[in-house]
């Protein structure tokens, strides 16, 4: 009976009892939320355009923060790292295409996400040689510090986070919906064959979508770097993505953002109102196990792309 | 091979369906079953048994799980550790709580109640497909960690939330588990449940079940037109795959590694356990094999080699090329054989029929 008190009563108690910190929570959640969206938007990018899921997205993070920090902290000016830190992830998406996405053209998508695997197994390995497996702290003038705003309490550098996380999804659905790149990468995502036969060079598109996560990561990796430090858990916010990504659908770059609120705001309020009764750390599972429940209802998430089947 | 079945003649329909039918192949397991079982006691010393080859059997077999579930039926999983934790930790609850029960019946029964909650798991299956329910099943492996590492009934209240596995033995005084267990003893044991395990599972996937695991896998729709029940397929899958799992989890705690911890089944495992069945071949049993030996020989390969080699090399720099070369043979064996191991052994022994001679 304590058991269900603390589980069904005891929460909305105190989320009726005291609704400013309830908000200051929920905000805190939407703000964490969106950050989460930019890891999942570089997901998405591929996905939409190659049916790779690619799993090293997270590892990138971890590589393009771990280049920008170790070159600032060899005395490199921001501006300078960030330029050559932009020059590596171009190269590296020539390097996957060339070595990895070509010459598995036509596997299976399992083969292709074990790959990636592969890839991220490999960074994570050349960015800690490189740099080193220590916390490197990001410093690029990113204003941090709690801010009171309305009565509520909110951290400056998630206010950064979400200003970009808006500005980029505004820059990318700009591109995919007024340039010829963003027009053919449509193409692509919409019918490979059909692009394929009208011309469009799909391995020029792989690299092109490859470059655009590596800089998608670059972003993600700026903002994950200044508010945990650079260091090898960031890789793992890709495992926060992963239920972003179905609750939003594989296949939608809105899809991704309003995932990554949902799945912030029911965490943190799951964590701070529920946590307590069920043992705490329920962070962990919790996007996980909403996300399944979801699925039951919606198999291809909120936005995504409705499966239509064929014998 | 270069023997052939020419001159063999089949007089039963038993015969004819026989797992390996060419006497000379019957032949080479026999030796290699009397090579396990007394060879290696022999000649293996007590390094070799307990950091390669009882992890090697123990992954074997869930990497055996694993293929059914994703290999055979073709649902992805990424809960494998999820499911070996629920192996590990009911046989510690059992092997505690009913202190004369035998401990081969404690795995079996902690393989079961693996496989009662691989079904819960495998539930949403039957409406999420692909990529979706590969990552839907990490809300099993992230959830049952965290059940295990947080409610303290599991770990018997213990202050740490490591705890070791109890001494017990099979028959007489044969121990398999604790700290007085000898190495021989864990490896024999650990060797016949996965032969057993191995066998029984190339005859499923003989049998009616698994070619309604095949059809389901190559196109589930066709399938369940064709009569074949997708609800009872698919956990059937999930049940016998979690049951496979679940034993595995049984026998890395209580055989390989004598404690029993959460940490040890973390999100990692799940992804190492599909590297095997990658690596050595979907949809094989041998695959599995050799694709668990390949993910367990190579990171010792490759720390060794320097040492062979003369190089001093610090520890950091040793993991960080670990990895970077883990990740490129990955990478490179999917491009060369993306079917895996098991089809490059397929592909050898067909050459070899017509070698020296290849016309």
């Amino acid at each position: 009976m304590h058991f269900l008190y603390t589980v069904l009563i005891d929460p909305f108690v105190q989320i009726a009892g005291d609704p400013r910190f309830f908000v200051e929570v929920l905000t805190g959640g939407l703000l964490t939320g969106v950050m989460y969206s930019l890891v999942a938007l570089g997901f998405v990018i591929i996905y939409k355009a190659s049916r790779v899921f690619n799993f090293a997205q997270g590892t990138m993070v971890l590589f393009a923060a771990l280049m920008l920090v170790g070159q600032m902290e060899m005395g490199a000016p921001a501006w300078l790292a960030l330029g050559t830190t932009c020059g590596v992830m171009v190269g590296l998406a020539f390097a996957v295409e060339r070595l990895v996405l070509r010459p598995m053209v036509n596997q299976s998508e399992i083969i292709l996400f074990m790959a990636t695997l592969g890839i991220s197994f490999f960074l994570e390995g050349l960015g800690q040689l490189m740099w080193g497996g220590d916390v490197h702290t990001l410093e690029l003038g990113i204003p941090s510090g709690p801010l009171t705003l309305g009565g509520i309490l909110v951290n400056k550098l998630d206010l950064v986070g979400a200003a970009v996380a808006g500005l980029l999804v505004t820059a990318l659905a700009l591109f995919f919906r007024w340039t010829s790149v963003g027009r053919v990468l449509r193409a692509v995502a919409d019918d490979h064959q059909a692009a394929l036969s009208v011309g469009v060079p799909l391995k020029v598109v792989w690299v092109i979508v490859w470059t655009m996560a590596g800089l998608v990561a670059l972003v993600a990796g700026i903002m994950w770097g200044s508010s945990l430090g650079v260091q090898f858990s960031l890789s793992l916010v890709a495992l926060k993505a992963l239920p972003v990504l179905i609750l939003g659908g594989f296949t939608s770059v809105p899809g991704a953002i309003v995932g990554g609120l949902i799945v912030g705001a029911t965490e943190k309020v799951g964590e701070v109102f529920w946590g307590p009764a069920l043992g705490g750390a329920v962070e962990n599972w919790f996007a996980y196990l909403l996300a399944l429940i979801f699925l039951l209802f919606r198999p291809q998430g909120l936005f995504g792309e409705r499966i239509i089947e064929r014998v | 091979m270069f023997y052939r079945e020419a001159g063999e003649f089949k007089t039963s329909y038993a015969a004819d369906q026989a797992i390996f039918p060419i006497a000379q192949d019957r032949i080479a397991l026999v030796v290699l079953v009397l090579a396990a079982y007394v060879g290696v006691p022999l000649i293996a010393n007590g390094y070799w048994l307990d950091a390669i080859l009882i992890p090697f059997l123990v992954y074997s077999l869930a990497a055996l799980g694993l293929n059914i579930l994703t290999g055979y039926a073709g649902q992805v999983s990424l809960g494998t550790g999820g499911f070996m934790a629920v192996g590990a930790f009911s046989a510690y609850k059992l092997a505690i709580g009913f202190p004369h029960l035998n401990v081969v019946l404690v795995i079996v029964i902690a393989g079961l109640i693996a496989a009662a909650v691989g079904i819960v798991f495998g539930v949403p299956s039957l409406r999420i497909k692909g990529f979706y329910l590969a990552v839907a099943t990490l809300a099993a492996q992230f959830f049952l960690v965290w059940l295990f590492n947080r409610v303290p009934w599991f770990t018997n209240y213990s202050s740490s939330g490591v705890i070791s596995a109890p001494l017990r033995a099979v028959f007489g005084r044969v121990y398999i588990t604790g700290a007085e267990a000898s190495s021989v003893d864990k490896y024999l044991f650990a060797l016949t449940t996965v032969s057993l395990l191995a066998l029984a599972a190339k005859n499923m996937v003989r049998c009616a079940t698994g070619r309604a695991w095949m059809a389901i896998r190559d196109m589930d729709i066709a399938a369940e037109i064709i009569g074949i029940r997708p609800l009872a397929t698919k956990l059937t899958a999930f049940a016998v795959s979690s049951f496979y799992v679940g034993v595995a989890g049984a026998l890395w705690a209580f055989v390989y590694t004598g404690t029993v911890e959460p940490l040890a089944f973390d999100v990692e495992r799940s992804f190492q356990i599909l590297f095997m069945i990658i690596i050595g071949g979907l949809g094989s049993i041998l695959g599995s094999f050799l694709g668990a030996a390949f993910v367990v020989l190579v990171p010792v390969l490759l720390s060794n080699a320097p040492g062979f080699l003369g190089l001093s090399i610090r520890v950091a720099t040793v993991t960080n090329l670990q990895s970077i070369i883990f990740g490129a043979l990955i990478v490179f064996f999917l491009v060369v054989e993306p079917n895996g191991l098991a089809r490059l052994w397929q592909v050898g022994k067909e050459k070899l029929r017509l070698w020296p001679f290849p016309y």
